[in-house]
């Protein structure tokens, strides 16, 4: 049976639709003009411009604090949900506790954000980078439970019994068979925790207060009233730092096979 | 009966920091949302004394009105064009040997390890008077040199569709992968037309992937605030922009508590839906 090129084709021309924009951005960010009209000549200027703007690098420093302590209390709150839901699948408790873990993962940013807003007014806590922690480590939780959870429904249950029949005791087991077979989604959930929070603009921007600008934060008010080709440099320094940590990682994953 | 009981208590000291957690960062900020929606403002932007009916019934305004349509209608029709690109697409993943299969997901999948804002940005830049797209499409004269590309319904549909497109691909892909493809061989050598076998057959072989590819873009497209804030403008205004301007422009909490009650229900609906209609066929976790 003769088949159809349509489908070929059609992935072709969405690739292309979803390179398009990233690659105009990258080429002017080396754009020696102003504005986006035309090429004027390779330039390096605007990403010199870069390092001459306080403001971003403060801003990326949160960024990183807020990153950091939000992956770290999540990935532990996530995997206590994980093992709990694996560990007690088909209780009652576990069902309400799959929909609450679950359900933040349907509901638009932008709930989320106004939801945590109302809360923390209400309860006359300040706006600033530790509410937008708060939110982080919120949102966080329930990525990191399902990846944790898949991780735990993949492997064999009976080499954890194994140990235990051979006389290794709770702590033997967790320390040394149960922990090291949930490392690699201890890592998946951690590095996912960490770009979600790196890169999360809608939630933060509802529960940031004066001062607490992160890396988002800046870049939206760059795009909103900023000059343009600041931005592209700024973003194709980003692309770049992303694509080394994802490549970083894959091959860190794959030597560990 | 003892063992069972130490079984419970160690279920709830596991279960104890996740349920805590989202209980006060979840559940009871959502409880907030519906209780400041029936509270009056105050006039210093928080939250006034007694109750109301005013925030609720002041949506029944021509003006947001309007939005919730356009709201709706970005929404459907941006999920009908990402269904529509993805099913060929695939299709085509699940067909392909596994080489490009590998090659294909990682280029699909590339492109959206950018930051969100940063790809709106790109498209800003793209469809701006002085951009490419404007350019190409003036010169060869399918446009008049007035027309806009930007700041406008389209532009949200655009880039809405930009943004969710590969996670309605990934669903469908994976529902297209577990499908038999003799089956369609099989409707072909009973004479069915190639277009016939592929809707009587292959969409709903693929159903349930179909479902969780709609809800992935429907859903977040309802809640949509940054795509139609940079490049939708006064007639690309959506519900998520209605809720920012009330708590940023004129911060008053009540009526964007108001409209985000509308938007929770309006996102809980197909939702709920989904979850009845699944929970009739199979367990509902396989949603994901």
């Amino acid at each position: 049976m003769r088949r159809s090129r349509f489908p070929f084709i059609v992935t072709l021309a969405v690739l292309f639709f979803f390179y398009l924009p990233i690659i105009i951005l990258i080429v002017n960010s080396f754009n020696a003009s102003r504005f986006e009209s035309g090429w004027q000549g390779f330039s390096l200027m605007w990403y010199k411009r870069l390092f001459h703007e306080p403001e971003i690098w403060r801003a990326a420093k949160n960024s990183l604090l807020i990153a950091a302590s939000a992956t770290a209390v999540s990935l532990i709150i996530g995997t206590t949900a994980a093992i709990a839901l694996h560990r007690f699948a088909r209780s009652r408790l576990q069902r309400f506790h799959f929909g609450l873990v679950y359900t933040p993962l349907v509901v638009p940013e932008i709930l989320m954000g106004i939801s945590l807003l109302m809360l923390f007014v209400a309860a006359g806590v300040e706006l600033g980078l530790f509410t937008i922690f708060l939110a982080h480590v919120t949102f966080c939780i329930s990525f990191v439970a399902m990846t944790v959870l898949a991780r735990l429904q993949d492997f064999d249950e009976s080499i954890v019994e194994a140990a235990q029949d051979l006389g290794a005791g709770w702590w033997a087991t967790t320390r040394r068979v149960f922990l090291p077979m949930l490392l690699p989604g201890l890592i998946a959930g951690g590095l996912l925790a960490f770009t979600l929070s790196i890169d999360d603009f809608v939630i933060t921007f509802f529960v940031a207060g004066p001062g607490s600008t992160t890396l988002p934060i800046r870049v939206y008010s760059m795009i909103k009233y900023g000059s343009p080709p600041l931005i592209n440099a700024l973003s194709t320094l980003l692309l770049v730092l992303t694509f080394t940590a994802v490549a970083a990682s894959q091959t860190l994953s794959r030597s560990r096979r | 009966m003892r063992r069972e009981s130490r079984q419970k208590i160690r279920e709830t000291l596991v279960s104890f920091p996740s349920l805590f957690w989202l209980s006060l960062f979840f559940i009871v900020p959502t409880l907030f949302v519906f209780a400041i929606a029936l509270k009056p403002a105050n006039p210093y932007g928080g939250i006034g004394s007694g109750w109301t009916w005013d925030n609720l019934r002041s949506l029944v305004s021509p003006n947001y009105l309007a939005v919730a349509w356009r709201t709706l209608w970005i929404s459907l029709l941006s999920a009908a064009l990402c269904i529509v690109l993805a099913i060929p697409i695939g299709y085509y993943l699940a067909r392909v040997t596994a080489r490009w299969k590998g090659f294909f997901l990682m280029l699909i999948i590339v492109p959206f390890w950018t930051n969100f804002l940063i790809r709106i940005f790109a498209w800003k830049v793209l469809l701006h008077p002085e951009g490419a797209i404007k350019k190409a499409l003036a010169f060869s004269g399918l446009i008049g040199p007035q027309t806009s590309l930007l700041y406008n319904a389209g532009a949200v549909v655009l880039v809405t569709v930009y943004t969710f497109l590969p996670f309605t691909i990934l669903p469908i892909y994976a529902a297209a992968e577990k499908f038999d493809f003799q089956l369609l061989e099989a409707a072909r050598d009973l004479g069915a037309r190639r277009l016939q076998a592929f809707a009587r057959i292959f969409l709903p072989g693929i159903s349930r992937g179909l479902i969780t590819a709609v809800l992935f873009v429907f859903i977040p497209a309802l809640g949509s605030y940054v795509i139609p804030d940079i490049v939708g403008g006064p007639s690309g205004e959506m519900i998520g922009n209605k809720i920012a301007q009330r708590v940023f422009v004129d911060r008053n909490l009540p009526q964007a508590s108001a409209l985000s009650v509308v938007l929770i229900l309006s996102v809980l609906a197909p939702l709920v839906t989904v979850l009845v209609l699944q929970r009739k066929r199979e367990k509902p976790e396989s949603l994901l």
